[in-house]
């Protein structure tokens, strides 16, 4: 029940802000930052109760809760969480609150209907990481397209209609190809057993044959790359994360792009062990194909925030290569990776509008020489694009070496290319401080004021985080190793089996 | 006629009743308030009267079948004709002195329609047909003095005349080649065969000709975007809703009785025209600037999705093809009722441009209007993300990948059009040319079929229940 509160607080919350903006704009902001903040801290005390000082070994679903829903099609109203979960769900609040803050000057009109569509987002994207019905989180992984469509088609910068329009095509096509996938898994499974359900508990155990399974994994697949994203699916991204408000790229960043590699771990992995396995060495071509193009692209961009974009576009090429090298290493690493590039992303892009609301440009060209009068935003960015390029010492270090250690077992050969990425990251991230902090001052560099209480509030426990997390990084692979260790082990078990019946038949 | 034969057709006797009460009350008064509360008065009273459960399923000499797809189906329509009846109060209040008639000819439609969902004969198949388009001709035109009406209601009276004969024809075909024109029997018949002969095929044909063209899928929708754009919006309304809904119903009850998905020649067919109406109807809605020729596209294409049902014709197809017409009448009803209400005495609020920036100037309107528009290209918590998902069900249950995967793509070109109206709508707003007036029942109307299409799309247990307890059972 907890976890359906939680998702009813911004459902609510939102509500009540949308209604609240009528009387008082600054009342719709704090319903919102409540709403976000509470949820927050009550995800952080389940993570702690159930595991003091976050390590949740030996347990396994934490709060499950089950409701039937639509009897007719075996539909409950089914959640659960686990340490991944959870770390996502704090991932999820702690970028809320930030895009709440950061939007308190930027947003002006409309107030009250941008933190509805705010908080439902949250609402969708928190809904994507707790529900184990595959009808409800199909469900949850639209309800979250329509309000960030709203974010960046009203809020959005000038080309807003455009990349609004494109976002949301990209995702509901790729989104359909995963309900048919849902539906076949649910006939076939319902066929071979009599109970016809969409509980995904009730699904691990589905047999699919091996060709059908293949091509049901592939719609899955249909939905996560593209959310990711791998190339060649990306083209999405670029145009929606540079025209979205502030508030909407750090949550398309931080938290949508999550979605993906959270469907990923829990869904196509530990349905479709056997297709995975057989996809295997594509998808980490394409992780590595991501990387590279991400990173050379992010080095060919003037405008800021699609440089950033462009720089997830090569990070999440580390999650697939992690992912599909089926190794405990490699998936804490991918773990770690989705805190880290939340974090660090969601961090350059609130910069990013920081340095918007002064200079009312993204252009890097028009940059320069800011380190003067603005020393401390500058050491704040150098902070997040060293973590950017993978320093130690900070999270996306852990995150990549983890996963660049573990992918190096099963294709050395992918895992040296994909380090190459680790170069282009120092060429593009260096570049992003050269532009806009050193160089030749820019015209309007002088009487530039330096970064507000508010935006302090935000980036420097963004900085903390990102720093601790580089530092003790246990805390995460404490929370996570469990539901690593259980997918890793449904694909292990799968291949056992399969070599099994192949010892059998003679 | 017994009794029992009498009661369960007392709601089809109302409405025949009241077209006659309209009618006598117009020769002696002429107020357009009395006409349209004696309107809402019918049809409340045919709803009253709908059979009870328990008698169902009740046969009527060899013309009507009162079972459950009739009942659920006949209250449907003339829940619809409801929403339409309150729309056209409103419309034709600021527009047309001679209002009284229109009102005869709706509840002559609506009763056709009603007629056409419990038919089990040819004949009376016909006749409830006939009854639909021969009013419906004139609702067509009734502006008179609008040129496009006049002509839209040409154009739909040589067509379905045309269709008419078509179906005559076929049903004649039939005949001569059965000897029997009642669904039952010519399910016996039917079930003899092992393949069709020549001139029972030829004559199923031309009696998909006839149907198709009532339901305007492709190739028979020629006369769609024209007749839509032309007639007034609440009769538009009306066309997109009762008059399809029931024909397709027909289908179903007919197709059903044969058994008529046996026969690869009638699956080709159908399938054949399904595609070619997600296709066509979804493309040509791609660069309309008219919104109400957005709207007609957008239902052959609906028409097209809902045969994909259709042709499964299991349990679960004829479940889904009943909840998605009742999510289809709700949506079609919520979009003509924007229009509607937008539309000022000059013309009606076609032009894309007369929404730009709605959602600014009238909140509470956008918000429906989005809600409607979101509930057609199927997203979640709306009646149509739930119909959609029977629709593909259905599908995925029967195996025709094919089809499913055809719908799917086509769902996503129709997100353009319908995306593209919604950001229409939140563009900074401008002035605009149109002035309408405000009438409550109307926004009242709006309201209800919104708030029906966001519960139907979070619960639709209860109604999935009242569906398959009628519909399966019954």
């Amino acid at each position: 029940m907890t976890l359906i509160i939680i998702i009813g607080i911004l459902l609510v919350g939102g509500i009540l802000a949308w209604i609240a903006a009528r009387w008082s704009e600054v009342a719709s902001r704090w319903i919102s930052l409540t709403a976000v903040f509470v949820n927050l801290v009550w995800a952080v005390a389940i993570l702690m109760s159930n595991g003091p000082s976050f390590d949740l070994s030996g347990s396994e679903w934490l709060i499950r809760y089950d409701y039937p829903w639509i009897g007719r099609f075996g539909i409950g109203i089914s959640v659960a969480a686990d340490g991944l979960s959870l770390l996502l769900l704090i991932l999820t609040f702690f970028l809320g609150a930030v895009s709440v803050i950061v939007s308190w000057r930027e947003i002006r009109d409309r107030v009250g209907f941008f933190h509805f569509n705010l908080l439902w987002v949250l609402a969708g994207i928190a809904g994507v990481f707790v529900v184990m019905d595959l009808f409800l989180f199909y469900f949850f992984w639209e309800v979250m397209l329509i309000p960030m469509y709203f974010l960046i088609g009203i809020w959005g910068h000038e080309n807003r209609r455009y990349a609004a329009v494109k976002f949301f095509i990209f995702t509901q096509a790729s989104g359909l190809m995963m309900l048919l996938s849902i539906l076949g898994l649910y006939f076939i499974h319902g066929s071979n057993t009599g109970t016809y359900t969409f509980d995904y508990f009730e699904l691990l155990t589905a047999t699919v044959g091996i060709r059908t399974g293949r091509w049901l994994m592939l719609g899955f697949l249909a939905a996560f790359v593209v959310k990711l994203p791998v190339v060649p699916f990306h083209s999405w991204l670029p145009d929606a994360h540079s025209q979205a408000p502030t508030a909407g790229s750090v949550i398309l960043a931080g938290l949508l792009l999550k979605t993906g590699a959270y469907g990923m771990l829990r869904f196509v992995l530990p349905l479709f062990p056997d297709a995975s396995r057989d996809l295997a060495q594509v998808a980490m071509a394409l992780g590595v194909a991501g990387i590279l193009y991400g990173a050379l692209l992010a080095y060919g961009q003037s405008d800021l925030k699609r440089l950033v974009a462009y720089t997830s576009v090569s990070h999440m090429g580390f999650v697939m290569l992690g992912i599909f090298s089926f190794n405990e290493q490699a998936l804490q690493g991918v773990v770690m990776q989705l805190v880290a590039h939340g974090l660090s992303t969601g961090a350059l892009f609130v910069i990013a509008g920081a340095l918007y609301e002064r200079i009312h440009t993204r252009d890097l060209t028009v940059m320069g020489g800011y380190w003067s009068g603005m020393p401390f935003m500058g050491f704040i960015t150098l902070v997040f694009v060293m973590a950017s390029l993978g320093l130690p010492g900070l999270a996306n270090f852990i995150a990549e070496f983890l996963i660049l250690n573990g992918s190096w077992q099963v294709a050395p050969v992918l895992t040296v290319l994909g380090s190459l990425g680790l170069i282009l990251a120092m060429a593009y991230s260096l570049r992003i401080m050269q532009k806009i902090f050193f160089g030749p001052p820019a015209t309007a560099a002088s009487g530039l004021h330096d970064l507000n209480l508010r935006e302090k509030v935000v980036l420097v426990p963004m900085t903390l985080l990102i720093l601790f997390l580089g530092l003790f990084p246990q805390y995460v692979f404490g929370a996570s190793r469990e539901t690593v260790r259980d997918i890793l082990g449904m694909v292990m078990r799968s291949q056992a089996d399969l070599l099994q019946n192949i010892n059998d038949t003679p | 006629m017994s009794r029992a034969d009498l009661v369960s057709l007392l709601p089809h006797l109302v409405l025949a009743l009241g077209a006659v009460l309209v009618m006598m009350v117009i020769a002696v008064r002429r107020t357009h308030f009395m006409v349209y509360v004696l309107t809402c008065l019918t049809l409340v009273a045919a709803l009253y009267f709908l059979p009870d459960i328990e008698t169902l399923p009740h046969e009527v000499g060899v013309l009507f079948v009162v079972d459950g797809l009739g009942v659920f189906n006949t209250a449907l329509i003339v829940l619809a004709a409801l929403a339409v009846a309150v729309m056209s109060y409103a419309y034709f209040d600021s527009r047309e002195e001679r209002t009284g008639e229109y009102y005869v000819l709706f509840i002559l439609a609506t009763f056709g329609g009603c007629i056409m969902v419990i038919s089990g004969h040819f004949a009376s198949f016909f006749l409830g047909l006939e009854i639909l388009s021969v009013s419906l001709y004139g609702m067509i035109a009734y502006l008179r003095k609008r040129e496009r009406s006049d002509e839209a209601g040409i154009k739909y009276l040589i067509l379905a005349a045309f269709s008419s004969a078509f179906l005559l024809f076929g049903m004649a075909l039939i005949y001569a080649a059965t000897g029997d024109m009642t669904f039952s029997g010519l399910s016996g018949y039917f079930s003899a065969f092992d393949e069709l002969p020549l001139l029972v095929t030829a004559g199923l044909g031309l009696v998909v000709v006839g149907a198709g063209f009532k339901l305007s899928v492709v190739p028979f929708h020629m006369w769609t975007p024209d007749v839509y754009e032309g007639a007034p919006s609440p009769v538009a309304a009306f066309i997109s809703t009762v008059s399809k809904g029931a024909t397709m119903i027909l289908l179903v009850r007919f197709f059903i009785a044969i058994d008529g998905f046996r026969f690869p020649v009638v699956l080709t067919l159908f399938t054949v025209i399904s595609i070619a109406s997600m296709v066509v109807g979804n493309i040509l809605a791609l660069r309309q600037q008219n919104v109400k020729r957005i709207l007609a596209y957008s239902s052959i294409a609906h028409f097209g999705y809902l045969l994909v049902a259709f042709i499964a014709a299991d349990e679960l197809g004829v479940e889904a093809v009943n909840f998605y017409l009742m999510a289809y009448f709700a949506t079609m009803l919520g979009a003509f009722g924007v229009v509607t209400v937008l539309s000022d005495g000059e013309r009606d609020a076609e032009h894309l441009d007369d929404y730009r920036g709605l959602l600014w100037k009238r909140p509470g309107l956008a918000t429906v209007f989005v809600v409607t528009l979101l509930s057609l290209a199927g997203i979640p918590l709306t009646a149509g993300f739930v119909a959609k998902f029977y629709l593909l069900a259905s599908g995925v249950g029967t195996n025709q990948w094919l089809l499913v995967i055809l719908l799917v793509v086509n769902s996503i070109v129709g997100l353009f059009y319908y995306i593209r109206i919604i950001a229409v709508m939140f563009d900074s707003a401008k002035e605009g040319e149109l002035r309408p007036a405000g009438y409550v029942g109307n926004l009242a109307a709006l309201l209800i079929l919104a708030f029906l299409l966001v519960w139907f799309g979070v619960s639709p247990q209860g109604i999935i229940e009242v569906i398959r307890g009628l519909v399966i059972v019954g």
